[in-house]
């Protein structure tokens, strides 16, 4: 069963990896950018044929590891 | 006195912090993170260096490694546990003490002297050391220390600051702050003060002629505090 895992910073966060980017697309006229924001996207197959079995994992994966909750939310799709 | 230093892949400030220890008189042992316990020690020392490369946040990897179960052991029954750099985010990492380190604000490397203003004396790392702002160097891409507003409102009831930047009147504003860290804050401890995180190196700075000598009063007066 495969899942895709989206990890972004919080609100409020300081983004300075985004913000640089921002920069760069206005350096190269894509001017009406308001916002960047830059997060990380796993996909994960897990052996396990209970969807909800599966995704509780796959949940748990995201607050113990794969996502620091300090700073960041995560979205399991 | 027995101190040991855990090694992970990636660790490269293991044998400075070796050569520190051992020059102002530990015993001090280095332990592969596969091992799954620590001999016998005084302190334990998770040193700077980019363990497990880094990868997906610093410190995560290296914070769910074999030996760091004997390590959170350690540090919950009392015993000093020091994070130097990668050491302190690994630390942030295994919740031993909170918050976390983002990269820099200004996105860039930076390896340099900085002062820092010693701001708990009442533990066994700064016990009647005397200065009160030390010269130390730093050398971090991610040491922007984050934590939330409540977690900093607890480390500030409980005192536990351990190290700001500064200048080197001790001045601590924004021109003295090199990665936009929250309050100027280099380290931090736990609620009991026998866990110590912080960024700057002091095992860069035990050399008359190479560096400066901040570094050797620091593992001194560590070092007498615990006999």
């Amino acid at each position: 069963m495969k899942f895709k895992v989206i990890v972004t910073l919080k609100n409020g966060v300081l983004d300075p990896q985004g913000k640089a980017i921002q920069q760069t697309l206005n350096g190269m006229s894509f001017s009406n950018i308001e916002e960047i924001r830059q997060g990380k996207f796993f996909e994960i197959t897990v052996n396990e044929n209970n969807e909800a079995k599966a995704k509780e994992q796959v949940d748990e994966m995201c607050k113990k590891l794969l996502a620091n909750l300090v700073i960041e939310d995560y979205k399991i799709i | 006195m027995k101190s040991s230093v855990i090694i992970f892949p990636g660790s490269n400030c293991d044998r400075d912090m070796d050569v520190a220890l051992k020059k102002f008189g530990f015993k001090n042992t280095m332990v592969w993170h596969n091992d799954l316990s620590i001999p016998k020690s005084d302190l334990i020392v998770l040193p700077g260096g980019f363990s497990y490369g880094d990868y997906l946040r610093c410190g995560s990897i290296a914070s769910k490694s074999k030996i760091i179960k004997s390590v959170i052991d350690f540090a919950n029954s009392g015993g000093l546990v020091l994070g130097i750099c990668n050491g302190f985010q690994i630390l942030t990492e295994t919740g031993l003490l909170p918050g976390i380190l983002q990269q820099n604000k200004y996105l860039n490397f930076i390896c340099k002297n900085v002062f820092v203003k010693i701001k708990n004396k009442k533990n066994k790392y700064f016990k009647g050391i005397k200065k009160d702002i030390l010269e130390l160097h730093i050398a971090h891409n991610e040491g922007n220390f984050f934590c939330t507003k409540n977690e900093l409102k607890i480390l500030e009831d409980n005192d536990q600051i351990a190290v700001t930047y500064c200048n080197s009147e001790g001045l601590e504003n924004e021109e003295n702050n090199p990665n936009g860290a929250i309050k100027n804050i280099a380290g931090i401890f736990n609620k009991n003060n026998n866990v110590l995180g912080m960024m700057p190196h002091p095992e860069r700075m035990i050399d008359q002629y190479l560096s400066g000598e901040d570094g050797s009063l620091f593992f001194e007066n560590l070092l007498g505090n615990l006999r």
